[in-house]
């Protein structure tokens, strides 16, 4: 890998394209995927429901989520009288950055090989990778809790509450359940968490309580059911955005399925193995050259369809916990059993070592 | 009353808290189901007090009836409990029947207990899946609605109407059943115990489910009989008692159900309740359906006198005093003998009572409903206190009230 950055820096200009090329292609995939797992979420539902489900725009629907995005344009955009005007309209934004500026660090397959040059399929490689994630990812709680606060309205603002409370929650449980895979790696840097499970096992099977935990958190992050406090809609009418329209409301959609797509990513990338196929190697995926990163593209995004897939079944299939239920089942479950994992790992790896 | 002096009712208790905040749920919010407005004094997602405040959908209903005919205030029924029109339309015909006293043909009151069943399972369906999905489990709400819609096909068949039905007439009901109407009711009884195990396997198990409503919205026994609750609220708080077994009507007696009863009378309680009660339905239309007898659907026997029912048509077009009849009762409406009656049907919802004061009159001299919902309605301003916003949602759905009946 870092040969690859050596090369680059040689060459500015390719450096600059190849980075550009990546920037583009990779958000533009995973916008589409977000607004296509719109389609998805009312497709999958439908059929769990004996519906037929969108099905006028585009064959079987496809194009429903353009109609909708066309829709969001002409809606009147309201702003309310007794907003805070600022904090109103940088809501949505605040929301949605964080889930596109995460996209940064996954690793969507291995290294493409063009003209010579080496390119690794992440945009930015970071040696802190994880760090980053939950540095960034963090933030979205901003514009959940700003646009609770700023529409100054009652339902809003249990929403922003709610939300600020259980994702600073669920954060913590997010960032234990990880260390023990870290501490099995030795390295932050995502690339070589894949790497390290292409040639041994998938986390999944090694780290299972970690992976439970890392699921549960995850739902919890998205304000997904079981755990859409902050915009339940049978309680608080839509919660934290219930006074918003048009594209401002449009955006608080995208950025949460977009970081559906993202803690889809990082399950496939910390457990799944990443691009990892079973009973190939590096040396196979090496072997492939450029084919071997094709496959290993599709693999990886099979992996986070799956995962967006098992979001769908999850949230049309169970109740939604209550605030109190879902404070306990953070502090005093999972975390202890989080806590009670870094242990077990250590202790076993401190075996396997001697 | 005007709403606005509703609003001003609603007073802030002294001794609050600095931060207890009001907040209007209703009457549109997503599950206040109907136009409930719940007024709730919140410290912090902790329900201080709360004011149910009702009228919304007030019609004026009781007024209405003491002007129309006996006859005309049967689509009016349809109206009260809108989720089971046909039940509605049993209880006041079989109170009318009651002050006039008429006794409808076996093979009406059998058709009868056919509708109150078919219209209780329905009734319970949209209370279970609005209650499952007030607490989020979306999936079984438009589950049942696939069985609705098989009950609304049934009910097509029954009078030609899916919703505002109006099929009663006193003394029986408006036309027989199609001969096609037994095998499909049939496939649809047979059928129908294996979706019950469908939605009960999403909830009856659900860890999340047990949560969300065990120990919540404990309704005692002392206050469910103080609050005159009935039905599967009442049955709920563990209290045996169910019209259709106190005092049978329409031919109840020869069918063999059971009457589930909860114990604690919390949320979960009601859930199982209401759920059985489903069971049992079927289990009765099952009976009836292999009982029911041949003969008039119309009690036309002597009929001479009061002139309270339609002749048979072949005879209004052959006979001239039957002509003259049929234009009195369908111009100028029936007599019902002086006195008052009370009658009380076991609706889904519970106690569906008509009180009939007549003085001889070609209507009622007063009309008085006795709306289950109204009664339930009443019990969550003791309830709520103490529990947690999200909680409110699962006793609402519990209680499963409809505007419609209680604002009448």
């Amino acid at each position: 890998m870092s040969l690859a950055v050596l090369t680059f820096a040689d060459d500015p200009i390719f450096y600059l394209a190849a980075n550009l090329a990546k920037i583009v292609v990779f958000t533009h995939i995973v916008l589409i995927l977000s607004a296509l797992s719109v389609l998805a979420e009312r497709k999958v539902s439908a059929w769990m429901q004996d519906r037929l489900g969108p099905n006028r725009v585009g064959p079987g629907g496809i194009l429903q989520p353009a109609a909708d995005a066309l829709k969001f344009f002409f809606k009147e955009d309201i702003v309310p009288g007794h907003v805070d005007k600022v904090l109103y309209i940088l809501a949505p934004a605040i929301a949605l950055m964080p889930a596109l500026i995460v996209l940064a660090v996954i690793p969507y397959g291995p290294p493409l090989t063009v003209l010579g040059e080496t390119i690794p399929m992440v945009i930015a490689d970071l040696d802190i990778g994880i760090l980053f994630v939950f540095a960034i990812s963090s933030l979205g709680v901003y514009g959940i809790v700003l646009a609770g606060w700023a529409s100054n309205s009652k339902y809003p603002m249990l929403g922003g509450v709610r939300a600020s409370a259980q994702m600073i929650s669920y954060e913590v449980m997010l960032g234990l359940s990880v260390v023990g895979i870290f501490m099995s790696t030795e390295s932050l840097r995502l690339t070589d968490v894949i790497t390290s499970q292409v040639d041994g096992t998938w986390f999944m099977f090694s780290q299972p309580i970690a992976f439970i935990i890392f699921v549960i958190a995850a739902f919890a992050e998205t304000n997904r059911l079981p755990f859409d406090l902050p915009e339940a809609e049978t309680e608080l009418v839509a919660g934290y955005h219930t006074e918003y329209s048009s594209m401002k409301f449009a955006m608080f959609f995208i950025g949460e399925y977009t970081a559906m797509f993202v803690f889809s990513a990082l399950v496939a990338v910390l457990f799944l193995g990443g691009w990892d196929i079973p009973f190939m190697s590096n040396a196979d995926f090496e072997a492939l050259g450029n084919w071997g990163t094709l496959l290993g593209f599709l693999s990886f995004f099979v992996k986070c369809l799956a995962f967006l897939f098992f979001y769908i079944w999850v949230r049309w299939t169970i109740p939604r916990f209550r605030f109190d239920q879902l404070m306990n089942l953070g502090w005093k479950v999972l975390m202890p059993i989080a806590l009670v994992n870094v242990v077990l790992t250590g202790v076993v790896l401190g075996w396997l070592g001697s | 009353m005007s709403t606005d002096a509703r609003v001003m009712d609603v007073e802030i208790s002294e001794d609050r808290h600095s931060e207890a905040m009001m907040i209007n749920m209703g009457p549109q919010h997503p599950s206040t189901h109907g136009v409930l407005r719940l007024v709730l004094e919140l410290d912090g997602e902790e329900v201080v007090r709360a004011q149910p405040v009702i009228g919304y959908l007030h019609r004026g209903k009781e007024k209405i009836g003491e002007t129309l005919s006996w006859h005309q205030f049967i689509p009016y029924t349809d109206r009260l409990d809108y989720l089971a029109p046909l039940a509605n339309n049993v209880a006041y015909a079989v109170a009318v029947e009651k002050l006039m006293g008429i006794d409808a043909p076996p093979r009406a009151q059998a058709i009868r207990v056919i509708c109150a069943e078919l219209a209780r399972i329905s009734a319970h369906l949209l209370g279970l899946g609005a209650y499952a999905m007030d607490l989020g489990a979306m999936t079984v709400f438009l589950w049942t609605f696939r069985e609705r819609e098989a009950i609304y096909t049934l009910v097509e068949r029954i009078c030609g109407a899916r919703f505002t039905t109006s099929y009663t007439r006193i003394g029986g009901v408006e036309r027989d059943l199609p001969d096609d109407f037994f095998t499909k009711c049939a496939q649809f009884v047979k059928e129908f115990p294996g979706r019950v195990d469908e939605y009960e396997g999403l909830l009856t198990t659900n860890k999340i489910w047990i949560e969300r409503t065990q120990d919540i919205g404990i309704i005692t026994k002392e206050q469910a009989l103080q609050f005159a609750l009935t039905g599967p609220n009442l049955r709920g708080s563990g209290i045996d008692y169910d019209c259709r077994k106190a005092h049978p009507y329409i031919g109840y007696e020869q069918y063999d159900f059971d009457v589930p009863v909860g114990s604690v009378g919390d949320c979960f309680d009601r859930y199982l309740v209401r759920v059985a009660e489903m069971r049992e339905s079927a289990r009765i239309l099952e009976q009836v359906l292999d009982t029911i007898p041949d003969g008039p659907y119309l009690n036309r026997d002597g009929d001479e006198e009061l002139k309270s029912v339609l002749p048979d048509k072949t005879k209004v077009l052959t006979n001239m005093e039957s002509l003259i009849h049929q234009f009195m009762v369908a111009t100028e409406s029936i007599n019902a003998p002086t006195g008052e009656v009370y009658f009380g049907a076991e609706n889904p919802k519970g106690e569906l009572g008509f009180f009939l004061r007549s003085k001889g009159e070609l209507h009622a001299d007063r009309l008085r409903i006795r709306a289950p919902s109204f009664c339930a309605l009443q019990v969550i301003e003791e309830v709520l206190p103490g529990h947690l916003i999200a909680d409110v949602m699962a006793i609402l759905g519990s209680i499963d009230f409809v505007m419609g009946e209680c604002d009448r």
